[in-house]
């Protein structure tokens, strides 16, 4: 990986001390093992590797109910590369970039190994069978980009910097966003105080809830059961557990100590139990049974029948009540220590709310990704799958045939396959099994610079609604430290619920719990559950959590959370689990399951206080004898989930780290932030919501969106046509090769008031800057062209033809076709004007037939063709960069051509710079008008210093400060968050090269040609094109198009509309009373219309006739507004008989 | 050169630490009515220096508006020869056909604006009188030389096309009253980087124009002025503070002297170098021995020629074009008395 150009000799002295630019190496080090959307493609990866075979496992066997006989079973199955299949049995691999061109799917063969019956003998093919095809996330390993090399990547026509991590779905790019939940499988104490779990295993999804009533009774809610509830005790005898004093002992510990637990809490509970006269297990489950609501009983209408209603509670509760808990062979004992647990749990938060848990806090949340949502939608697919074979089986297999009953000639790729391309292209997921149904889970890569695409790989989207008010799932969470960036969300009613990923934070993937349960029990620091003989010795010693079922009791805690922590360092278990004490909930959790979010850290030898990365480490890193996996395998680098790091005392810089307290040291700070708010300088200078403007608008500003991005033809791209790197870097944007494909220009500012048509944000600019290049953009549209096969049609297609010309000499088309070459399509160069053609594409039309042979054959029809043309609309011109003539998957010619405009900026144009200070061009100044200083520079643009004191954007003054000591000096200067060039050294270097040091000048106005008054801070600012551009907006009519229905003009710019006079402007001039001006606006101006009255009836008549009263002698001719005939019509029409009568003024 | 007091607001304007004190220049003096005669014999004219490409002329007794004048006309008034239009015979290069022509139209044309007319926007044609054309013609090819055996190590010729690659096409009589052949002032203005296999073949034409219309036209890369600095030390400034009062101000600008008792004192050597940075505000002990300003009537005038025309015709250029102003208003002035 090329991270390691950066070489640091310093770091051959031999310290023992890590510095801080020595452990900032490790950085690149990790982006460079993992990637930017690491987090995506670790979880495709571990979907296509692990989870898909899961999922077979899970769904192996296909039987049908005609044959006992007959079966169908799933050995194995694989996900291949991606190839296209062009035409019948041609497939060859393909590339992203080729789908993304012709609008294919960038999708592989899912293929099974199988065996089943074929009569009375079973087959098993030696092949692989293709059951559909999966779309391919673009990067990861099944990726034919996957290991590719910078110049690999080139010569497949990829950006080697693009991310990956998405879809490429019918040739558009698809990202599927991380969504965030709350963590399956836990007790979560909620206000209330109520304790809830929601559990999750792979075949249910259930939710219960332990609530105290108002008679002070801890009731059991579940949807199951009606809404009073199921007292608790009455579930524990239900479970088979009679005995009161063994149930309290199981909540409360020993009677005789002096628990936590107050016991006088369960006493209203137990009276309740008594009250309801329940004893046994049986009465009990009957008096569950009695409250079971009538439909939802989770289990099918089918087995209720068989089951008696005893039978059916007895299964509810193993399987359905906290589902996650294992039940086997009736066995309660566990769910009911869980249980117990539970109530331990609540009674605790009743007094003390300490206890309450926080939903917000981000160790109670895992994040979904493509992966397992993926995973979701093809288990549903598969099993849909299944039962098409099961019932075609069921409808074939009797009967007898010719050849005998063979299922894989009935097995069909397409459901699988659309399933899935479906699903993404849309992002609606409607699993009617979990009852889910989202929308919006895809969403379309935003190509507008490579900031847009990059941000939007690292969205986390929330569950919650946008609607409701509450404040605590948006605000800014302590635990976020580190994971989530604290700046990147929108504004408005999605703000706090969208996140962005902060730099290096991963996402984990599902490990496997049964080695380290494995190693919990036999090594013997955790006792098993099973062998503990009394709740009072459960309740003694902390419990043991793995993944939110109880294990067993830890003697020593420390021991065992230590040890675990050992065994992870040494690389013998995934560095991903994590291993925590909780002191207030007196438990040890360790969690191995998907989707947590973590990070990594050094660790430090808490004895000696030294971190366990040293110089040599660093040294060997730069040589490239060492990468980033080796410092985590050999212990010297860890990865800590949130509620690790809880439980962890972490250093921010070496210096922090305190003697046998501190155990982790950051590896650089400012990875805090994400991807976006990584590129502002000195953020940490800044009022905080100008950073959260600079995240929204570094997504709208033109530049460089990919390498390939030439090669490219989307529906609408913005390139700048001279971008620079930024004078004032940071770290991130060396990281994510911001300054490879750079968004904006270094200006030169001058911030000082010139003219007044600098208020309000907007910004004066040097013409002569404009004309030399800067601000300039280029504007790329796709116009897109399919030639159809009619197969009603004799399959005849559309076809293509030549220009018309004119008919004298020279011969010149006419100017509708003057940019089409000879075979109907624009030509490459071509300038092409608003309303002329791009493709003089025609269709067949349906004729009568024409019998020209005279032999009456029935068929040969002759079709005539009608123009469709596909024409140019727009204000400017445009000129043809390429056409591209292809296929796609349905085999009809798709004809692509990209057309493009070169912009320079005009007033209205909007800019900004990195710290969220936008503004338009108010006006364009030339050259010789602009203030000058002593050496000659005029500035490119003009800012007025109003936009500073209300927004305290102190970083945008350092960056012009830093910036232009970097160019006095001829280097570039650092602005990366918590650190940078400091003030100090940027007036030192100010001051050398005999520059004013706090970067003022003495400046001469160019109209006047005396010097200013005011000393003018003066310098480079980096500054972004947004894409709002006035010629895309700029809009009004005189006269123009009217809607068809109303005869009123049309609403809107695309459609050339007016402009509303609004009900409010209305009132204005009704206020004013000039009723003529009114009637002038309202009607005149838009859609008078002559009618007839009759007089006599008072019902509109037609050219002077009234056909109610068959007469011509009354009628009156009127103006009225269109839409007002058209009413009187409609009223007509629903018998309502509206009648005018008229009088004379 | 006369002395002039630092406190005399009518001379000079004063640097404070803030702002500027008595910047205008325009002040009437209430003692002296200004004549021409006056004017002509206190105006004094310095070339300092007279390059190809760089002029630069001091003024003494003049005022702001006139000197700015000049720099103003020879901003944007001073018409000369530059690439307007571009054929694109073939353009396999990756870059943009408008794109290159932008590109083009910036490289400044070695050719006399005085000898062409103004040519009619819509007119694409052109004649010798009103324009020159040019070509750029150039195929990245594999270069049949490079091997081992002859060393030549660049396997491609044409992967950089210069602007010495754009070649004068005379049209008509050109090549008779043109004596000169036209060509681009620098022969290394890189223009694109081509891969094999890609060619441009271009047609150029070149109109005049002026600098107002579009800044590929001026005659300079920048023309400007500024005011003859004045610093005065008001209480002497010994030893350390000397040299760390050197360091404040540009090269040269303040010497430590040392008398016959090694004593060091700073002293004012060429006010005339320093850049204005007043860095001596950094030190509050400063504050006060140091006096600034500038000089409101000395003006150091600096020309920076594109190449296309001597700096010294073009400051001849943009007189010849303020007395043709000047009798145009005058004349306009006289119709209107008239009428």
């Amino acid at each position: 990986m090329g991270n390691s150009n950066l070489s640091f000799l310093n770091s051959l002295s031999c310290q023992k001390m890590v510095t801080i630019e020595d452990k900032g190496k490790l950085l690149p080090a990790f982006l460079g093992m993992k990637g930017l959307v690491k987090q995506h493609l670790d979880s495709f990866n571990h979907f296509i590797q692990v989870e898909i075979k899961n999922i077979l496992k899970a769904n192996a066997e296909v039987r049908c109910e005609n044959d006992q006989n007959w079966f169908l079973r799933y050995l194995d199955i694989k996900v291949d590369s991606p190839r296209i299949e062009e035409g019948f049995n041609v497939s060859r691999p393909t590339t992203p970039h080729e789908c993304r061109l012709r609008d294919i799917t960038y999708s592989a063969p899912i293929s099974v190994k199988l065996e089943y019956a074929k009569g009375q003998q079973r087959v098993v093919p030696s092949e692989y069978l293709v059951i559909g095809r999966m779309p391919i996330m673009v990067g990861s390993n099944n990726c034919i980009l996957n290991g590719k090399s910078y110049a690999e990547r080139m010569a497949l026509k990829e950006c080697p910097n693009d991310p990956g991590g998405y879809f490429i779905v019918n040739g558009s790019e698809k990202v599927i966003l991380i969504h965030e939940q709350l963590s399956r499988n836990r007790i979560l104490i909620e206000e209330g105080p109520v304790c809830q779990v929601t559990s999750a295993t792979a075949e249910r999804k259930s939710r219960t809830n332990l609530v105290i009533n108002k008679k002070k009774q801890i009731v059991m809610k579940h949807n199951s059961f009606t809404d009073e509830g199921i007292h608790i005790f009455i579930v524990f005898k239900a479970m088979g557990f009679l005995s009161e004093s063994e149930i309290v002992e199981y909540i409360c510990g020993t009677l005789k100590e002096n628990g936590e637990v107050d016991v006088n809490f369960l006493i209203p509970s137990i009276e309740a139990c008594h009250k309801a006269e329940v004893w046994t297990s049986q009465q009990a489950l009957q008096f569950m049974a009695n409250r079971l609501k009538n439909k939802s009983s989770g289990l099918k209408a089918g087995e209720n029948r068989r089951f008696s209603s005893i039978d059916l509670i007895r299964e509810l509760l193993a399987t359905t009540i906290i589902a996650h808990v294992p039940v086997t062979n009736l066995n309660f004992r566990l769910k009911a220590i869980y249980l117990a647990q539970m109530v331990r749990r609540l009674i605790l938060a009743v007094d003390n709310p300490e206890y309450i848990d926080d939903r917000d806090y981000y160790g109670n949340k895992r994040l979904e990704l493509a992966g397992s949502l993926i995973g979701l939608l093809f288990e549903d697919l598969l099993k849909r799958f299944n039962s098409e074979l099961r019932m075609i089986t069921d409808k074939n297999i009797g009967k007898v045939a010719a050849a005998q009953f063979d299922i894989t000639k009935h097995m069909r790729q397409d459901l699988i396959t659309n399933g899935l391309v479906n699903c993404i292209a849309t992002g609606n997921w409607t699993l009617k099994r979990f009852k889910m149904e989202r929308i919006g889970v895809s969403q379309v890569l935003s190509r507008l610079s490579y900031i847009s695409a990059l941000g939007m790989m690292t969205r986390i989207n929330s569950q919650f609604e946008k609607t409701r008010k509450t404040s605590g799932p948006r605000s800014l969470q302590c635990s976020q430290w580190g994971l989530v960036c604290p700046c990147d969300t929108p504004e408005g009613e999605s703000c706090g619920l969208i996140k962005n990923l902060a730099l290096m934070t991963h996402i984990t993937t599902d490990v496997d719990d049964k080695p380290i349960i494995d190693i919990c029990l036999y090594f013997g620091f955790v006792l098993d559950i099973n062998l503990c003989e009394s709740g009072s010795k459960i309740n003694q010693h902390p419990l043991v959590f793995v993944n939110g079922n109880i294990i067993g009791i830890a003697i020593q805690p420390e021991t065992l959370v230590t040890t675990l922590r050992h065994l992870r360092r040494k690389g013998l278990i995934s560095e991903f689990i994590s291993v925590s004490i909780n002191q207030l909930h007196k438990a040890v959790y360790i969690a191995t399951d998907g989707g947590r979010l973590c990070r990594p850290y050094i660790i430090v030898n808490t004895s000696t206080g030294l971190p366990r990365v040293e110089s040599k480490h660093i040294e060997k890193l730069n040589r490239g004898l060492m990468n980033f996996s080796d410092f985590i395998n050999e212990g010297l680098i860890e990865y800590l989930d949130v509620n690790e790091a809880s439980d962890a005392h972490i250093a921010i810089e070496t210096k922090d780290i305190k003697m046998c307290v501190t155990t982790h040291l950051e590896i650089e700070p400012f990875t805090l932030l994400g991807v976006c708010a990584g590129l502002i300088p000195f953020p940490h200078n800044n009022q905080s919501p100008r950073n959260t403007y600079q995240c929204a608008m570094g997504k709208q500003a033109m530049g460089t969106i990919g390498l390939n991005q030439r090669e490219r033809i989307d529906t609408l791209l913005y390139l700048l046509a001279y971008p620079q790197r930024p004078v004032v870097k940071t770290k991130t944007i060396e990281l994510i090769h911001f300054d490879e494909m750079p968004a904006g220009q270094n200006a030169i500012v001058a911030v000082m008031s010139y003219s007044g048509y600098d208020i309000e944000d907007a910004s004066i600019m040097n013409k002569a800057s404009i004309d030399r290049g800067y601000g300039r953009c280029f504007v790329y549209r796709n116009q897109k062209c399919f030639l159809r096969r009619y197969p009603t049609m004799d399959g005849i297609s559309d076809r293509i033809q030549g220009p018309i010309v004119e008919a004298e000499p020279p011969h010149k088309p006419i100017f509708r076709h003057a940019a089409l070459d000879n075979d109907g399509i624009a030509a490459p160069g071509e300038i092409i004007k608003n309303r002329q053609l791009l493709v003089n594409k025609q269709s067949p039309i349906p004729g009568t037939a024409i019998d020209e042979t005279g032999t009456g054959k029935v068929g040969s029809m002759n079709y005539s063709f009608k123009d469709v043309p596909i024409t140019y609309r727009g204000i400017e011109d445009s000129c043809v960069e390429k056409v591209m003539i292809t296929s796609n998957t349905e085999e009809s010619f798709l004809i692509k051509l990209l057309l493009r405009q070169m912009r320079r900026p005009e007033v209205g144009d909007k800019f900004s710079s990195r710290h969220g200070q936008k503004g338009v061009i108010g006006l364009i100044v030339s050259q010789e008008d602009l203030p000058f200083n002593c050496e000659g520079i005029c500035p490119d643009m003009v800012m007025n210093p109003h936009g500073f004191p209300s927004r305290m954007t102190v970083g945008k003054l350092k960056e012009l400060v830093a910036g232009k000591s970097a160019i006095i000096k001829g280097t570039l200067h650092d602005g990366t968050a918590f650190g940078g060039t400091t003030i100090q050294e940027m007036t030192e270097i100010m001051q050398e090269y005999g520059h004013n040091y706090h970067g003022k000048e003495v400046m001469t106005s160019g109209i006047t040609g005396e010097p200013l008054t005011a000393y003018i801070f003066f310098g480079p600012i980096y500054y972004q094109k947004l894409k709002h551009m006035v010629l895309d907006k700029v809009h009004g009519r005189s006269r123009g198009p009217k809607a068809v229905l109303t005869r009123q003009p049309t609403e809107g710019r695309a459609r050339d509309g007016g402009l509303r006079l609004g009900e409010m402007e209305r009132d204005c001039l009704i206020g004013h009373g000039v009723s003529m001006l009114l009637l002038e606006r309202l009607m005149l101006s838009s859609d008078a219309f002559n009618v007839d009255v009759c007089t006599a009836c008072g019902l509109l008549g037609y050219q002077k006739w009234c056909s109610y009263c068959q007469s011509s002698r009354s009628l009156a001719d009127i103006q009225v507004p269109y839409a007002y005939k058209l009413l009187l019509q409609e009223l007509q029409a629903m018998s309502i008989q509206p009648r005018l009568k008229l009088t004379h003024m | 050169m006369t002395h002039v007091n630092l406190n005399d607001g009518r001379y000079t304007a004063t640097l404070f630490k803030s702002h500027i004190e008595n910047n205008d220049t325009s002040e009437c003096d209430d003692d002296e009515q200004w004549t021409i005669e006056i004017f002509e014999r206190d105006l004094d004219i310095t070339i300092v220096k007279n390059d190809e490409n760089l002029m630069e002329i001091e003024f003494l007794n003049i005022d702001a508006p006139i000197v700015n004048a000049f720099r103003r006309i020879i901003m944007s008034e001073i018409p000369t020869m530059a690439i307007e239009k571009v054929f694109i015979g073939e353009n396999t290069t990756i870059f943009q056909d408008d794109f290159l022509a932008h590109r083009l139209g910036l490289i400044p044309i070695k050719a006399d604006p005085r000898l062409f007319e103004y040519r009619d926007e819509n007119d694409m044609e052109g004649t010798p009188q009103d324009t020159i054309e040019l070509s750029l013609k150039i195929k990245c090819v594999k270069n049949p030389e490079a091997s081992k055996e002859t060393g030549v190590t660049d396997l491609y010729l044409n992967r950089n096309v210069y602007s010495k690659s754009i070649k004068w096409v005379p049209l008509g009589n050109q090549s008779s009253f043109i004596k000169e052949t036209i060509k681009p002032v620098n022969d290394d203005i890189l223009i694109a980087k081509i891969s094999p296999g890609q060619a441009l073949d271009l047609k150029l034409h070149c109109v005049k124009g002026i600098g107002r219309d579009h800044a590929k036209f001026s005659p300079v890369a920048t023309v400007y002025y500024r005011l003859h600095p004045a610093i005065e030390i008001t209480r002497p400034i010994h030893g350390e503070d000397a040299k760390l009062l050197q360091s404040c101000f540009s090269k040269g600008v303040i010497e430590v002297k040392k008398d016959r008792s090694g004593k060091e004192t700073a002293v004012v050597a060429n006010a005339r170098d320093d850049s204005l940075s007043r860095n001596y505000y950094m030190y509050k002990k400063f504050e006060d021995a140091i006096k600034m300003g500038l000089k409101k009537n000395h003006f150091i005038f600096y020309i920076e020629s594109t190449g296309i025309l001597s700096s010294e015709s073009i400051f001849n250029e943009s007189v010849e074009i303020l007395i043709s102003k000047c009798r145009n208003l005058l004349r306009e002035v006289q119709e209107l008395k008239e009428s």
